[in-house]
């Protein structure tokens, strides 16, 4: 299909999106990740019937904590897409890559590099 | 077992917002089955708290662990070093465990990071019920192994009240009358004679009514018991 999407977006494959812990997600922006996002099987599909489920509860967890610690909730998001979708995901990764751009580099990842410096 | 709740994230933010030098002490015990003070909480409340000093641009150290009990003097213990390193730490083991790891660690600051609740059960996951209030003179024997104290919402030892209605409370449609329950169960049990006679109050001074409790058992002590009269 060809399909274009942003480079920069680091994959990490799960055999389900329910494998994903709240900790997980934390440990990624911790790790000056500026956005974080779990892509599940569409609501209902889970092989494994509440895997996805799980998932967006624990993306609403994770947004709550970013929200608190001031990091911001917007930089984690949970989407639903069939692996037949292609097209689908080469479009969430665009827009994902657009919302974060827009929030601009992590405050994390900055505090990192700073210290670094 | 024990039943507790994340305290809200902000609330444990404000606690220790001025120190820099945090410890999370999960406990293995009760809070890690109803999945509140356990590893996972511990690694997850360190991480957020991390990620609040970082982005604050505050220096820091925050560190997770857990112990077996903490309502345990020999696995306190086990914390000597971690405390010591510590300006403030942050509990998440029910109130027990809070306040024996300060009985332990007099000179730290130790904070709560969960809110207890009760003794109870799993009633499925992330569904925990009351059922025990812990009365020192349990009355199960006599109730069908339904607790009138835990679960009728006037602690009444004669029930049912009159607000007792197709089998809810009146303090809520969603809550099922003890009382009904214990009715049901001796039915079934052909126990209605329980019925027929009033029960004698009940002495409550086994209970929290009677002030902070002391348990001796002699026949497991090892030395000679310091405390006064048991009630
Ligand atoms: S400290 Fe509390 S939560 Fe931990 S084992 Fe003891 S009673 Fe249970
Ligand atoms: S009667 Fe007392 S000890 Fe027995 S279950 Fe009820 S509260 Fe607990």
């Amino acid at each position: 299909m060809r399909l274009q999407y942003p480079t920069h977006i680091h994959i990490i494959k799960v055999p389900c999106s329910g494998r994903v812990d709240l900790i997980h997600i934390l440990m990624a922006v911790e790790q000056g990740a500026d956005g974080v996002f779990v892509a599940g099987c569409l609501e209902g599909d889970c092989h494994y019937m509440h895997g996805n489920l799980f998932a967006r509860k624990r993306v609403e967890r994770a947004k709550e904590i970013l929200e608190k610690t001031g990091v911001g909730k917007d930089r984690v998001e949970m989407y639903n897409l069939s692996a037949g979708q292609g097209s689908r995901w080469a479009e969430i990764c665009r827009e994902f890559d657009e919302r974060i751009m827009k929030l601009g580099p992590s405050p994390i990842r900055l505090a990192h590099e700073k210290k670094a410096a | 077992m024990i039943k507790a709740t994340p305290k809200p994230l902000e609330e444990i933010i404000d606690f220790v917002k001025d120190y820099n030098k945090i410890l999370v002490a999960g406990c293995d015990g009760c809070v890690t089955v109803c999945e509140a003070g356990g590893m996972k909480e511990a690694k997850v409340l360190g991480s957020a708290l991390r990620l609040y000093y970082t982005q604050a641009g505050k220096d820091h150290e925050v560190v997770e662990t857990t112990i077996t009990r903490q309502c345990d003097k020999e696995y306190l213990e086990e914390l000597k070093d971690m405390m010591e390193n510590a300006d403030a730490v942050v509990s998440i083991a029910c109130g027990c465990g809070i306040q024996y790891l300060t009985e332990n660690y007099p000179k730290k600051v130790v904070f709560p990071g969960v809110d207890t609740h009760f003794m109870g059960i799993n009633a499925d996951r992330g569904l925990f019920e009351e059922r025990c209030a812990g009365c020192g003179q349990c009355v199960l024997g006599t109730t069908g192994g339904i607790c009138p104290i835990a679960r009728c919402s006037k602690r009444m030892l004669n029930g049912p009240c009159g607000g007792s209605e197709a089998g809810k409370c009146e303090i809520s449609k969603d809550t099922p009358c003890g009382w009904h329950l214990i009715y049901e169960r001796l039915e079934t049990l052909g126990q209605m004679n329980r019925f027929l006679e009033p029960v004698d109050p009940k002495n409550w001074r086994s209970s929290r009514d009677g002030g902070p409790r002391v348990i001796i058992r002699e026949d497991l002590r090892k030395a000679e018991p310091q405390h006064g009269s048991a009630h």
